[in-house]
């Protein structure tokens, strides 16, 4: 039986990790991600978990312990934001390029400037080249299961990739909201033990990590880091079926919402799905056919899956919490019609950049963009796609 | 109890309203409820004004914005009432819940024409006379309970009960005053005629 529960999305993190367990977790405190470690800390301190927690002195320094552990053949966590996360930008390659399956907390927050401590996607965006599996989250529970599973995907022989699971600073970080715990042992059993191939402390097998890699070999690594992202797909599915075997919970790429027969549809990301359900329903209740696609897997990107899912509506409109600045739309806009155009898709679709520094995502604003995907559908003109919702005028 | 309820908090920092808002969350979803506590973060200091939000609800609640139509507001300091447009977005058929020993006239006035019921609790009097210190929040969230209807007054007062023996542990001489307050509170919120 599950455990009742009622907790933040960040006390949810801090639980996963205590049933975890990680042999290190290295962090340094950063707005909204600072009581993760903070609750960790606490459970390394009454003894709930046997972790070396590294109180680091910056986020470089927290990845590069990370790094280090995970080298050395243990499982290491960490968890940050934002700015925290720009400067560990450094060794989050270095992570990815080893295959060190390192398990993050990215808890959602604008990259300055100027300063903002609330939430968009800019810090998780600027590293979606980087090498990692990136999994998004709508609520405390699903930031609480996609770590449960994190460590399967990351640490599978066919992957070896570090993995974070990101979910919207304060919206859900700092919301206090029913949830469904598993017990500490289901969680153990789950997770399993890690068992390195290959790891720095094996005395029987001495290798060097991390060397110069020049013209010779540093093509195929990366061309190697590249098969694992495309092989973390099928991992992906395998992980979420044990998982609702365990929980009846079901994951997979991306959840459907009301997309099955749905005429007009929107694709986002965290807790912005949430409220789209909210406005979702509403619409059918007055006939409108609306639809949801949720993306829980960032990368690696299921591009046929999500160009197969959307074939069928007649236009979609796509959030994205960062701008790319780039002026042609968000950097999920992009990957999204790029998947929609390599597989012969030609359903309208439209961008809207929207929450950035933590501007409210209404109700509201969500029905008007069905309004406005209505009116594509009526007269056939899309205009700008690259456009703006809850901005000021 | 309606299907969804949703409350908004106004308060200053250091007076609890955002605790009182996670206590209010806690207490209704043990009573089996689907429940969101969360404050909107600003520039957090003491005095400055701040907003805390419920959500209550019989089913899953997916909706993650801030709440603008509020069946019910309550306000934790009336020095805000000249200066926050508290009555925003509230229900007609809703209620505004003030701690304050203004009259009514004055109410009237700073409400903006607020047509919906009116309550008030001089939680100052109550928080004085139990705790012996002003902490407002404790009779506010009993003054909510009672106006809403989230749930009876006894099953506030047995899972406040525990909340604060699990909260005061170390101070268990404050457990039965804050009970005192909860108790004086559910008596003592009134409706303005």
């Amino acid at each position: 039986m599950s455990i009742r529960e009622r907790l933040s999305g960040n006390e949810a993190a801090a639980i996963a990790m205590k049933q975890i367990n990680p042999d290190v977790v290295a962090a340094f405190p950063i707005t909204p991600s600072t009581e993760i470690p903070q609750y960790f800390s606490t459970f390394v301190n009454n003894g709930a978990v046997d972790t070396e927690f590294v109180a680091v002195e910056s986020e470089h320094s927290a990845m590069s312990a990370c790094v280090g552990a995970q080298a050395a053949g243990g499982r290491a966590m960490t968890a940050t934001s934002a700015n925290g996360l720009s400067y560990m930008w450094e060794m989050i390659y270095i992570a990815s390029s080893m295959r060190l399956p390192i398990v993050m907390s990215l808890v959602n927050r604008a990259v300055s400037g100027p300063l903002n401590i609330h939430n968009d996607h800019s810090d998780a965006m600027g590293v979606r080249d980087a090498g990692w599996i990136m999994l998004f989250s709508e609520n405390n529970q699903e930031a609480y299961d996609n770590l449960v599973m994190a460590h399967r995907i990351a640490e599978h022989k066919d992957v070896l990739l570090p993995l974070m699971v990101c979910q919207d600073g304060f919206i859900t970080s700092h919301s206090i909201e029913n949830i469904e715990l598993i017990e500490d042992d289901k969680v153990k059993e789950f997770v399993g033990k890690y068992t390195p191939e290959h790891y720095l402390l094996n005395q029987k097998e001495p290798i060097a990590m991390g060397p110069l890699d020049l013209q010779a070999y540093l093509f195929e690594h990366k061309k190697q880091q590249a098969d694992a992202m495309c092989k973390a797909k099928q991992v992906i599915l395998d992980v979420a079926k044990d998982f609702e075997k365990m929980t009846g919970r079901k994951y997979s790429f991306f959840e459907e919402y009301k997309l099955e027969d749905a005429e007009i549809a929107i694709v986002c990301m965290n807790s912005t799905a949430g409220t789209t359900k909210f406005v979702v329903d509403e619409l059918r209740a007055k006939g409108i056919k609306a639809g949801l696609l949720k993306l829980r897997v960032f990368r690696p990107f299921p591009a046929e899956e999500i160009a197969k899912a959307l074939s069928h509506v007649k236009a979609v409109a796509v959030f994205d919490k960062a701008d790319s600045l780039n002026a042609a739309g968000g950097a999920l806009y992009t990957d999204v019609t790029s998947a929609m155009y390599v597989n012969k898709n030609q359903v309208p679709c439209i961008n809207y950049i929207y929450g950035i520094g933590g501007r409210d995502t209404k109700a509201n604003d969500i029905e008007a963009v069905f309004n406005d995907l209505q009116e594509i559908v009526k007269t056939g003109d899309i205009q700008n796609p690259y456009r703006y919702m809850g901005l000021r005028g | 109890m309606k299907d969804l309820i949703e409350i908004r908090w106004h308060g200053r920092g250091g007076q609890g309203a955002k605790t009182a808002s996670l206590l209010l969350a806690d207490a209704a979803f043990n009573t089996g409820k689907f429940i969101q506590g969360f404050p909107e973060y600003g520039p957090e200091r003491m005095g400055a004004p701040i907003t805390a939000y419920n959500r209550i609800s019989n089913h899953p609640i997916t909706i993650h914005s801030n709440i603008y139509e509020p069946d019910y507001v309550v306000v934790v300091d009336d020095t805000l009432l000249e200066s926050v447009p508290v009555t925003a977005g509230l229900k007609e058929d809703g209620a505004i819940i003030i701690n304050t020993t203004k009259d009514a006239n004055y109410l009237k006035k700073v409400l903006n024409g607020y047509h919906g019921n009116i309550y008030t609790i001089d939680a100052r009097k109550v928080s004085m006379e139990t705790l012996g210190k002003y902490f407002p929040n404790t009779p506010m969230l009993a003054a909510i309970v009672k106006v809403s209807g989230v749930m009876t007054d006894q099953e506030l007062l047995d899972d406040m009960k525990g909340s604060f023996k699990h909260k005061f542990a170390k101070k268990p001489e404050v457990i039965e005053p804050n009970m005192k307050a909860l108790e004086i509170a559910l008596q003592e919120v009134h409706k303005v005629q």
